[in-house]
């Protein structure tokens, strides 16, 4: 599974319908609440084993995926 | 309403059983935690049963982080969720101040108060899911009034009122609901113990007259994790007699 497909799984779940999403969409589109967000980045650290950090500034899908395999290789 | 699913600490015996078992004739499933052996919950577990709910009994004590998180899991794939948690696990360890030690202050601390962020910290990711929650922690009326004697007991139960609050706001856009139940003195094993001679000195600060019974504590729980509580968050109902006004 890919990052983009990963991150797809767990933001539609969070947000109870099944979400289209690219690496462009950004998070004001998918307009998450600051609960959300927190959700989010603690499913992605459990998913993939990896630590973001507690004030991520999340813009677009793009460039949460790029942190994402960052810590993931820095492992 | 669909079957529910409560997770309630202490429930093996006094205060929390009789919330399970009131809980359990409103058509929930009870998940019993509790530190004692499963065998000192025996009584609640059959009665229960006889209620026609299923219940599971969970060895785990509530101060202890890690322990929480796997009992919680294991919770939510035994019965594929939670929707009401009651913390009502609690101890004393009675004494002065001046004669309080360190270890009487941090294990009554560890398991009222941090019993309760641990329960919450971990079943609280699931009900956001699920967008529903109920939770209500059994303070006590000594948590507003304070006590000579019970500095320990008196801090921890304070603490859950705080805490009971901030949570009722973090997690009010989930629709999950936070509440306390504060009651005054309550009949159980403790209370028969006394001399008829307390009981006077007790019933005189209580304009009802008369002790609590566990059932009048587990009323206020049902009434509170029911739709009819479904807009009342982050109240602490007192449940006492109207000994502390
Ligand atoms: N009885 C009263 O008059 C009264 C008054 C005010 C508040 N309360 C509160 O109501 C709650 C229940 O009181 P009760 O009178 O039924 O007490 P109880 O001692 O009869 O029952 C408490 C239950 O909690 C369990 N427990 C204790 N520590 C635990 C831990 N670390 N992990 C898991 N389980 C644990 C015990 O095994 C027991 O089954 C407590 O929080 C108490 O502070 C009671």
């Amino acid at each position: 599974m890919t990052t983009l497909e990963k991150l797809k799984e767990i933001l539609s779940e969070c947000k109870g319908e099944d979400l289209n999403i690219t690496p462009e969409t950004t998070f004001d589109e998918l307009d998450f609440d600051s609960l959300d967000k927190v959700d989010i980045v603690m499913q992605i650290e459990e998913a993939y084993d990896i630590s973001l950090g507690d004030n991520m500034q999340l813009s677009t899908v793009g460039e949460l995926i790029a942190k994402i395999d960052e810590a993931v290789a820095n492992k | 309403m669909d079957k529910r699913v409560a997770l309630i600490t202490g429930a093996g015996r006094g205060i929390g059983a009789k919330i399970a078992l009131t809980l359990a004739k409103e058509n929930t499933d009870i998940a019993v935690v509790d530190y004692s052996d499963e065998s000192a919950a025996k009584e609640t577990l059959e009665a229960l049963a006889q209620a026609g709910v299923t219940a599971r009994y969970y060895k785990c004590d509530v101060s202890d982080f890690n322990a929480v998180k796997t009992v919680v899991d294991q919770i939510v794939k035994d019965f594929g969720k939670i929707d009401i948690l009651v913390n009502n696990a609690g101890i004393t360890a009675d004494k002065l101040i001046l004669r309080m030690e360190e270890s009487d202050w941090d294990r009554v601390l560890d398991i009222n108060l941090k019993g309760c962020f641990n329960m919450i910290k971990h079943v609280t990711p699931y009900m956001m899911r699920k967008r529903y929650g109920r939770i209500v922690s059994i303070s006590s009326v000594v948590g507003m009034m304070g006590n000579a004697g019970q500095a320990n007991y008196a801090a921890s139960k304070a603490g859950i009122i705080g805490l009971t609050k901030t949570v009722a706001k973090e997690f009010g856009p989930r629709n999950i609901t936070a509440n306390a139940v504060a009651p005054g003195f309550i009949k159980t094993a403790m209370t028969d113990a006394l001399t008829e001679e307390q009981k006077q000195a007790m019933y005189k600060q209580i304009p009802l007259g008369c002790l609590g019974e566990t059932q009048d504590i587990a009323n206020a729980v049902k009434f509170l994790v029911s739709d009819d509580a479904r807009y009342i968050t982050g109240v602490v109902l007192k449940v006492d007699g109207g000994m502390y006004i």
